[in-house]
């Protein structure tokens, strides 16, 4: 048995501006010990899709149940088994890194000794000895994630909803919240988190539910959901850019889609079927022509590419495209990290 | 890291017969320990203790200096009749601080933490009514202290100046509980201080907090005396054998301002109190 599922999840949120479908028939399920991706962009409902399982907002129709627990009759008692994290850190500023914790265990009735000794453990798991009798006012985003993260963790869950865990830290401490959420993982607990970093999905979930407009619009690993977007793309880097035009209709010649890359820019991709035939090709035509190169390759498509075709829209702002879509339907401007996710690119030639 | 998760929690339930009272003891257990939150935040941030101590006595000698010398009460001294006054407003504007808290902690996410605990959800709420309640007590004794140094006595003895103190406390307690609602809904902490200004300014000065209401206009005068404001005053300041000979009651309020205060407070946390609860189970940061 699943020990998260979701059915039919419908949301729907009216305001002077209009009505959103924030979920619309969304559908989960999720085996324990493992990690389970929401990838999706802004206002695709990862929040809601969290807040309705970790009994913060009912849904308007549809149901959940974690660990077999109903979670719209029964609350309470699924607020025992679970932590959570939500997307902007909940730590009182103006108690410590130590009390805000014990402050948690109370509430979970461990008592207060116990609730201390539990505060003590988490602050040095996570390496905040040293601030732990700080208050929070002082931290660093960073150090209240983590004293956020910990205070998910108090009651030692076996399921545990994280809401963007590493948005806005930058990329050490991103490697360190990873490491954190990995070693949950090796002691069993079953994760819920929410990303829009690809990259992030890809080294932390097992599997990923791409989300787009209340829905999910793909499942799988992350590899097959990259096996899904298919083939290679090959890849050119010009030295000079006035060959961008001429270049472009090589690639567009042998592509099974339009070349991306700016017009007039010196990198250009293209995705092909056949990869190694297609990249000889262009390299061949290029050369015919005179078009010298810096850089050419091949590379296996990336879950950038997967979500590009999936929604039709790049999931972050890291392919130079500007973020338009960091708005909400509603105007709200968001904070977000804008620090480009590291891509990766295997050059096989 | 074995320490972040090992042996997974299988909270026991109690035996049934533990139940009930367990729940009550949790009940007070997670009251007092948001409580305890909410009072290291007054410790903690001066600005806000500056506010609670400073405020008061700023009032008490403004009003007792700046008008003691200019207005005459018939059959009494203005620092006297004054004081009461004093002690309703400040107190039913320390409650709007209720509201503010409550909507700050929605805005930074912490209801959101508390609402995912398997806490009692109405001791969120009486966490913040009780911590209130001690601010609010704070700036009574300070008044109460400035008041004496400017001049102020009251004359009916010890215990019905307790029993004032009191009920202008018990009133400013049922008054948070419509604070913490309106947080809630309106969930913006300046949104808050300014609606509770426009509401309570005219509360509090359409009353007779500050000058009998005979004194004022007609229309006004009518406003005054049903004015549950005025039947705050009026009581503590009878309690405090600070009513003037002349005053005129003529209207039920003022007639039984005890009684008027404590059916006041009464439908006040019978309303509110559930309210607030409901709302409280349905909030979440957006
Ligand atoms: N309380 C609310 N009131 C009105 N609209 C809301 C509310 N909460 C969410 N929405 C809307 O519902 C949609 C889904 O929001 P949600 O927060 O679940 O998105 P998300 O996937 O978490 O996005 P993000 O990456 O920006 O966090 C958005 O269009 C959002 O504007
Ligand atoms: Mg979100």
């Amino acid at each position: 048995m699943p020990i998260i599922e979701a059915y039919d999840l419908v949301k729907i949120y009216s305001s002077r501006s209009g009505t959103v479908h924030a979920l619309a028939g969304l559908n989960l399920s999720v085996p324990e010990g493992r990690v389970e991706g929401l990838l999706g962009p802004n206002g695709a409902g990862k929040t809601t899709t969290v807040k309705v399982l970790n009994t913060l907002i009912k849904p308007d129709r549809g149901s959940a149940r974690v660990d077999g627990i109903d979670v719209l009759a029964d609350p309470q008692r699924v607020r025992r088994i679970i932590g959570a994290s939500g997307q902007y850190a909940a730590v009182d500023e103006n108690l410590t890194g130590l009390e805000n914790l014990e402050m948690v265990g109370r509430l979970y009735h461990l008592g207060v000794r116990q609730s201390r000794r539990r505060a003590a453990e988490l602050v040095e798991a996570f390496g905040l000895t040293a601030a732990g009798n700080r208050p929070v006012k002082g931290f660093s985003g960073g150090m209240r994630r983590r004293i956020d993260l910990a205070g998910a963790l108090v009651n030692k869950p076996r399921i545990l909803f994280l809401d963007e865990p590493t948005t806005g830290l930058d990329p050490r401490s991103r490697l360190g919240m990873w490491e954190t959420i990995s070693e949950l993982v090796r002691e069993g607990t079953t994760v819920l988190l929410t990303t829009q970093y690809l990259e992030e999905a890809d080294a932390l979930a097992d599997h990923i539910s791409v989300i787009d407009q209340g829905r999910v619009i793909a499942k799988g690993t992350a590899d097959e959901l990259k096996a899904q977007v298919g083939g290679h793309r090959v890849v050119v880097t010009l030295v000079d850019a006035a060959d961008s035009g001429a270049a472009r209709e090589v690639l567009a010649r042998y592509g099974s889609a339009e070349p991306s890359g700016a017009d007039g820019g010196r990198e250009l991709e293209v995705a092909v079927q056949q990869g190694p035939v297609a990249l000889q090709r262009v390299l061949a035509d290029l050369e015919q022509q005179d078009i010298r190169l810096h850089d050419a390759g091949m590379r296996r498509p990336t879950l950038d590419d997967a979500f590009l075709t999936l929604t039709g829209h790049p999931a972050d702002g890291a392919d130079g495209t500007d973020r338009a879509d960091e708005i909400d339907p509603d105007g709200r401007a968001k904070p977000t990290d804008h620090q480009d996710t590291p891509r990766r690119r295997e050059t096989v030639v | 890291m074995s320490t972040l998760t090992d042996a997974p929690s299988s909270t026991p339930s109690p035996p049934p017969q533990q139940e009930v009272v367990g729940a009550f003891s949790t009940w007070l257990a997670d009251g007092w320990t948001v409580t305890w939150r909410n009072l290291n935040k007054i410790k903690r941030s001066p600005d806000m203790l500056f506010f609670a101590v400073l405020q008061p006595i700023m009032f008490v000698l403004l009003f007792s200096q700046v008008y003691g010398g200019i207005i005459e009460i018939e059959g009494s001294d203005y620092t006297n009749f004054l004081m009461a006054g004093i002690f309703a407003q400040t107190v039913v504007f320390g409650s709007t601080f209720s509201g503010a808290a409550m909507a700050q902690d929605l805005k930074e996410g912490l209801i959101d933490r508390f609402r995912t605990l398997p806490m009692n959800p109405s001791a969120v709420l009486i966490g913040r009514t009780n911590s209130d309640l001690a601010l609010n007590s704070i700036s009574m004794v300070i008044m109460i202290a400035t008041g004496f140094a400017v001049g102020w006595r009251f004359t009916n003895g010890f215990p019905s100046f307790l029993a004032g103190v009191g009920l202008l406390l018990l009133f400013s307690y049922a008054f948070s509980w419509v604070m913490t609602l309106l947080g809630m809904v309106v969930r913006t902490p300046e949104t808050i201080n300014n609606a509770a200004f426009m509401i309570l300014f005219p509360l509090t000065f359409i009353s007779n907090a500050f000058v009998p209401a005979a004194s004022l206009p007609r229309p006004l005068e009518i406003f005054a005396n049903w004015n549950p404001v005025s039947a705050l005053v009026q009581s503590a300041r009878d309690l405090f054998g600070n009513t003037p000979d002349g005053i005129v009651r003529d209207t039920f309020p003022i007639e039984h301002p005890i009684v008027t205060v404590f059916v006041g407070v009464a439908v006040i946390l019978v309303v509110f109190v559930p309210l607030s609860i409901r709302q409280f189970a349905r909030t979440s940061s957006r």
